[in-house]
């Protein structure tokens, strides 16, 4: 395919090229009609075809240069036509000066030398005319409709028949001539683009446009002047297709001089409402374009005040938890007076009325006050959903001076502000929210890596652990260490509070149980120090539950002690049958000095094969059904009972589908861990 | 979610839980409490006999009053506990640490002991 580019040079090309053959066969055709005897080697038709060729391939030029029109260009649309008709203009008066001066030789009486200025005219008034066309064609289909694109496009086509007009009969000449100027009179009437010039546009539009009109009547008379002048000129084209498009571009001009002069008087309404609509624009773009609060109140003050003409002005509002006042046009001083005056008044005052109230309400209470030069004042409250946020103060020296139409808008963009104000403080919440959810995914990946993926065993028991956390992190932590071939330690607990926090006490408790289980400390030693290590880093209210256990191999024996965490559940294979231990014991970080040692009751038991033992959270215990039932210690006692005979696994997967059917939901509100060890 | 009434009378301030305490309603419980502690009557009773839900940071609060009322002789009890709340306490081992008794009759004889 052609580029934009190529094709306006190509038709370029093909317009000088056309324009040359038909000059060169028309001199031709005149010189063999001179000296009669010569026969001409062409035919007579040959000019009129270079031309018909000459306009279409300035049409495409036109066509592709000239671009689309928008409110900002047309003044630039007018412009160019009013230097194309300037250049043909003077190249053409150059010429006829030409002729002037060398006066009324026999040189000038050549009727070659005249025919050849007649094809030069012939060539630079095209341009001009098709110009304007395209510039008009422009115009006319802004915000053009399917009927206006239909009529044009029917108007393009009689033009392309006009084009043929040296071939038609004269009847048909007349009809596509009358057919003509009927359509460029019907199409005259769309100039939508008047409308948003402002005021000085338009005087600029006048102007270009008188002088579009002279250039148009001085083609006109001078070539026509020709036509009638000499009769010898060859080319015939000048007759319908040049007629009826100086016409139209004629009525064009002169319809759009007309309306815009109409319209000048009412433009400056127009403006203000084209600006009204900006502003509001303005207003509602400041959530996107990451302003702040207190930019949507200067540009609230500043459009309001221009909107109403007001000659000063000034917002109250809380921006950031802090009284702010923006002013325009107007001291500090001056507000204090203002406002004290009309406090002091007894009848309404528009202040407090701000406060409690939605609407607005010119208030007249000026116009008695002395030292201030404004006689009107209007008091606007501005709120979002209810809230009160602070008021705008429009003043004026004028008496009266604010009108119902100019409060209305004065009014839209207060309301339009609120939103802005409104989605600023969504969206900080949203960012803030987002913020939060960031936090906790960081949270729950630390809190993740601090269990282990294997719990370390021998061969006398089998272990297996599982746990799960709720939307929200919470502290359950379990660990284990290998302390010597023999013994193993083993841990579970439960930080108190979520989020953040408790994944940071569940990483210091890691620490302390890595550092303390290598020491193979009897269980309330390790309590003991456990307390003293981890009591300086928790805040005042927070604790952290934990239950030791260390299993010895060679004794079959299991030593224990438990610092305020749930019970431990033991199934005893010989009794059948499984029970709670009732040891007593504190939450670390709960006394923070030496007495803790007083609360601590270790335990040990041996074990036998086919005992187990149970360690869970008390996010098992508490799991509620939808009755608010707890599942409680008794149902939990009892299923491991029933299921005592299962390996470690499969008990853990019972108690696990027991205690979702318990709940009678997928997600439980909180975290819960169990470990299994079952003895071999 | 809580609701914490308070009744003052000859040196003994009452607070009468009604309710959950869970993380967001600690924080009530944590002003209250506080207040009471640091500028109310050297008897406090704490009536839990419409407390139906506490949480590990409900017993922080409880826990963090622990060395204040120390230092600051008072004397705090708390009664009528149900039979689940009372359990919380146990197993964190707060009833080791505080007063957790049965009636208000028993709670004023620990409170005017002394």
């Amino acid at each position: 395919m052609l580029s934009k580019k190529g094709i306006i040079r190509i038709a370029l090309i093909l317009a000088v090229f056309s324009w040359l053959a038909m000059s060169l066969s028309d001199i031709i055709i005149l010189f063999s009609r001179m000296s009669e005897l010569v026969k001409p080697g062409i035919g007579h038709y040959f000019p009129d075809i270079f031309f018909i060729l000459y306009a279409l391939s300035l049409y495409v030029f036109y066509q592709y240069r000239i671009e689309a029109a928008h409110s900002s260009t047309f003044v630039d649309l007018l412009w160019k036509i009013f230097v194309t008709g300037l250049l043909t203009t003077v190249v053409s008066l150059l010429l006829k000066s030409l002729d002037f001066v060398m006066g009324n030789t026999s040189l000038l009486q050549n009727p070659v030398l005249i025919d050849s200025m007649f094809l030069i005219h012939l060539g630079l008034l095209p341009a001009f005319l098709i110009s304007t066309f395209i510039v008009w064609k422009r115009l006319v289909l802004y915000q053009k409709t399917k009927l206006q694109i239909k009529a044009w496009t029917l108007f393009e086509y009689l033009l392309l028949v006009s084009l043929f007009s040296p071939f038609l009969p004269t009847v048909a000449r007349a009809v596509v001539f009358y057919a003509l100027i009927l359509m460029g009179i019907f199409l005259s009437a769309n100039m939508k683009w008047v409308a948003y010039l402002n005021f000085k546009q338009k005087w600029k539009s006048i102007l270009l446009l008188i002088l579009t009109q002279l250039y148009l009547a001085y083609f006109y008379m001078s070539l026509f002047d020709m036509r009638k002048t000499y009769e010898f000129l060859v080319v015939a084209q000048d007759s319908v297709f040049i007629l009826s498009l100086l016409i139209f571009t004629g009525i064009y001009a002169t319809f759009s001089l007309l309306v815009i002069l109409f319209n000048l008087p009412t433009s400056s309404v127009f403006e203000q409402k084209l600006e009204e609509v900006v502003n509001f624009q303005r207003l509602s773009q400041s959530v996107q374009t990451e302003q702040s609060e207190k930019q949507v109140y200067e540009i609230l003050l500043e459009t309001s005040v221009r909107a109403t003409k007001a000659d000063a002005a000034w917002i109250e509002a809380r921006v950031d938890e802090e009284d702010t006042v923006f002013r325009h046009n107007i001291g500090q001083d001056v507000i204090h007076n203002i406002k004290t005056y009309i406090t002091s008044q007894k009848d309404h005052n528009p202040f407090d009325f701000a406060k409690t109230e939605k609407g607005l309400r010119p208030a007249k209470h000026l116009r008695k006050m002395k030292g201030v030069p404004f006689n009107s004042i209007v008091v606007l409250p501005i709120t979002i959903a209810e809230e009160h946020l602070g008021m705008l103060v429009l003043l004026k020296e004028l008496k009266e001076g604010f009108n119902k139409e100019l409060l209305e808008i004065t009014q839209t963009f207060v309301n339009q502000a609120g939103i802005s104000i409104e989605g600023f403080r969504l969206m900080s919440e949203a960012i803030a929210n987002e913020r939060y959810k960031e936090e906790l995914n960081i949270a729950k990946k630390v809190q993740s890596r601090l269990l282990p993926n294997v719990l370390d065993a021998n061969d006398d028991f089998e272990i297996t652990a599982f746990s799960a956390a709720a939307d929200e992190v919470g502290g359950d932590y379990y660990d284990s260490f290998k302390i010597n071939d023999d013994k193993v330690a083993l841990i579970i607990g439960d930080v108190s509070g979520k989020g953040t926090s408790a994944a940071f006490h569940m990483s210091q408790m890691k620490g302390v149980f890595h550092g303390l289980a290598q020491l193979d400390l009897p269980p309330a030693e390790f309590l003991i120090r456990a307390n003293r290590a981890i009591s300086t880093s928790l805040d005042k209210t927070s604790f952290v539950t934990i239950s030791y256990f260390v299993l010895d191999r060679t004794e079959k024996r299991v030593e224990f002690a438990r610092a305020g965490h749930c019970p431990t559940l033991y199934f005893d294979h010989q009794q059948g049958k499984a029970a709670y231990f009732t040891n007593k014991g504190l939450g670390l970080g709960i006394v923070r000095n030496n007495s803790f040692a007083n609360y601590v009751q270790p335990r040990e038991f041996t074990y036998q094969p086919g005992d187990v033992l149970i360690l869970y959270t008390d996010g098992i215990t508490e799991a509620k059904n939808f009755k608010g039932e707890e599942f409680g210690y008794d149902r939990l006692a009892a299923l491991v009972n029933d299921n005592a005979r299962l390996d470690a696994p499969g008990l853990q997967q019972k108690i696990i589908a027991e205690l979702y059917e318990f709940c009678g939901q997928t997600d439980l509100d909180d975290d819960y861990t169990t470990i299994i060890v079952k003895f071999k | 979610m809580v609701q914490i009434d308070k009744t003052t009378e000859n040196d003994i301030t009452t607070l009468s839980i009604t309710g959950e305490v869970d993380a967001s309603s600690s924080i009530q419980l944590d002003e209250a409490l506080g207040e009471v502690v640091n500028h109310g009557a050297p008897g406090i009773l704490i009536d839990c006999s419409g407390l139906s839900y506490i949480s590990s940071a409900g017993l922080g609060v409880f826990m963090s009053y622990i060395e204040d009322i120390k230092t600051k002789n008072l004397r705090m009890a708390l009664f009528g506990l149900n039979e689940k709340v009372k359990n919380v306490f146990d197993i964190l081992g707060l009833d080791q640490l505080l007063t957790l008794v049965n009636t208000k009759e028993e709670a004023l004889a620990v409170v005017n002991e002394a």
